[in-house]
């Protein structure tokens, strides 16, 4: 049992935090990313890859990081000329190459048969049993740095250009906004946090196949950070646990209801989870909790906020 | 007096239609300059290029002494040429402080290095931005509605908004696009007079409006365009009694 909630609460957290790395490209930059789990997907592989090459567990962290940030602002780079929609679909795209290259390019990649014996962090420290609650403990302190990263990001002069930039691009840049360098920040930001959560996954399972890398996971960020609030770092990481505990709590349907197989349950829970985002859209389309605002009264606490001149000249007609 | 902005030959084909064929004009320093004429004369458009929002097809546009050609339109912003738009475009999901804070705060100061290492630096530099948002929302009567979202104003606030907003960016010339449209007569007043204020403090503004009280009572020149390019220019009483303008608005420009 205790095996049992350890992974759920590493699956749990590695989903709250691709789910931040989106928040920071859709919820705040509104930045569409249709390819999540591309760039977890590479954050994994470059892991993976240089952990076994000679970096170690530390340089294969680092290097997934790396990786999927650079790819990021790559593609931002590419497409913030153009509208919203082209970022989509070239990240759907994407995402698609990369399964392709990772399918094919075997001598990278292991193609289908993916890479095994993924180093692990601090893995001679404890027993291979009792490395699962290690490993959570390292997982649950990424996402508490993640977060803190991310809150730091959201609310300072940073975020709010973003969030200025996502309503009206051209109303930015008519503030002296520099729309450009700004997208391709937040996507180059929110893609490194993507990269960490595939590092995570790597470090996990450590054995990486293409068929662990489907675009459930790009589902799951963007049911989380809707279930959560867009713009909203605390209310995603709500969205992603409810998502997550919804989701293990409905595998144990099928000890109550004779008639459901392991296939069709995973399809009714699928289901569920749309159900459910459909339902929020409709009753709740701001999500869980609001992106968090600069309050005047908190900024400006001595000062009232009271009528004020321009509105008192309305009763006091200006001479003119 | 020199011209703190020149504009020359601007041409600007949208498709077949020309919306601007060879716009030249100049707005004086100092000066409240009134942009006049008929709807599709090309005054929008004239702002837009003006502000780097539209390249021109041909043209120049030159602001302080120096020719714009090329530059984006957040740099034009910095260097204090600032513009608002005729319908009303606030941030909708930031606030009316928000939004004008957005608009104080410099490039410096919204980098990611910043906002993760530079936490009291910036603190403190926001500070003064916030002191200067209340004052400047104070000026525009908006600072009771402070904390509401934008969305949430009358049309009237969402013009006052971009006003406030333009002038967080120290501006030398604030170019309005119809500001008086939509707003409720006792606001426009209040309007005027803030204009007139804020001009006494050595702003310059270019003003398209149809709302001829406002141009009249504010404007020290007047440049009526027609068909894409400048037809007379003057003050308020000359323009107003040229054949030429009365023509343009019936729909007579040669
Ligand atoms: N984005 C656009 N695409 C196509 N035509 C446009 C566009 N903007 C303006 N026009 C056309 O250019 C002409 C001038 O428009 P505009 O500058 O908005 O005039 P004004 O502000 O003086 O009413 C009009 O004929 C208008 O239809
Ligand atoms: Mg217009």
């Amino acid at each position: 049992m205790t095996a049992y909630l350890v992974t759920i609460l590493i699956l749990a957290s590695i989903s709250a935090i691709v789910a931040l790395g989106l928040n920071i490209q859709w919820g705040v930059a509104g930045l569409v990313n249709f390819g999540v789990v591309g760039f977890y997907s590479v954050g994994a592989y470059a892991t993976a890859i240089v952990a076994l090459g000679g970096g170690g567990a530390w340089g294969g962290l680092l290097a997934g990081v790396l990786a999927s940030a650079v790819l990021s602002a790559l593609i931002a780079l590419l497409t913030v000329r153009l509208t919203d929609d082209y970022l989509a679909i070239v990240a759907l795209g994407l995402a698609e190459v990369v399964r392709l290259v990772l399918l094919n390019e075997a001598w990278l990649t292991g193609g289908p048969l993916g890479i095994s014996g993924i180093p692990r962090p601090f893995a001679g420290l404890v027993t291979e049993a009792n490395y699962p609650v290690l490993l959570l403990g390292m997982i649950l302190l990424a996402l508490a740095a993640t977060l803190l990263f991310a809150e730091a990001l959201v609310r300072s002069p940073f975020g709010r250009a973003l969030r200025a930039v996502r309503d009206d691009d051209t109303v930015a840049a008519a503030l002296g906004k520099d729309a450009l360098s700004l997208r391709i920040k937040a996507f180059a930001a929110g893609g490194a946090i993507i990269g960490l959560a595939g590092a995570l996954h790597a470090f996990y399972i450590t054995y990486i196949d293409p068929s662990q890398f489907t675009s459930i996971v790009t589902a799951y960020a963007f049911m989380a950070v809707i279930a959560g609030g867009r713009g909203s770092n605390i209310g995603l990481i709500i969205g992603a646990g409810s998502i997550m505990a919804l989701l293990e709590a409905t595998r144990f349907l099928k000890d109550f209801i004779p008639f459901l197989d392991g296939t069709k349950l995973a399809a009714l829970r699928l289901a569920m989870i749309g159900a459910g985002i459909v339902l929020l859209l409709i009753f709740r389309p701001q999500g869980a909790m609001a992106e968090p605002r600069l309050s005047a009264r908190a900024s400006r606490p001595e000062a009232e906020l009271k009528p004020d001149r321009l509105s008192e000249r309305k009763v006091l007609p200006h001479a003119s | 007096m020199s011209a703190l902005l020149d504009v020359a030959g601007i041409e600007k084909k949208f498709g077949g239609v020309a919306a601007l064929s060879g716009c030249t004009l100049s707005i004086a320093r100092g000066k409240i300059s009134g942009l006049i004429g008929p709807n599709g004369a090309g005054k929008t458009t004239l702002l837009s290029v003006i502000s780097g929002a539209l390249s021109p097809d041909k043209g120049t546009v030159s602001f302080d002494g120096r020719d714009l050609g090329g530059l984006p339109p957040h740099r034009r912003a910095a260097i204090g040429l600032v513009r608002t738009f005729q319908i009303a475009r606030e941030l909708e999901n930031l606030t009316v402080f928000e939004n004008v804070v957005l608009a104080g705060s410099s490039p410096e100061e919204e980098t990611t290095f910043r906002a993760l290492f530079k936490r009291r630096g910036l603190k403190q530099s926001q500070a003064l931005v916030f002191e200067r948002a209340e004052t400047i929302l104070k000026r525009a009567g908006l600072w009771h509605v402070a904390d509401n979202l934008a969305s949430a104003l009358s049309g009237g606030q969402k013009k006052l908004l971009e006003l406030a907003r333009a002038l967080m960016l120290r501006p030398k010339l604030v170019l309005l696009d119809e500001p008086a449209a939509g707003v409720a007569p006792p606001l426009v007043k209040s309007l005027i007079g803030f204009i007139r204020e804020l001009a006494a403090e050595g702003i310059t503004f270019g003003i398209v409006e149809h709302d001829m009280h406002l141009i009249a009572s504010l404007c020290d020149e007047v440049h009526v365009l027609a068909e894409g390019r400048l037809l007379v220019s003057g003050s308020f009483d000359e323009v107003s009694r040229d054949k030429r303008v009365v023509d343009a608005y019936l729909g007579r420009a040669a």
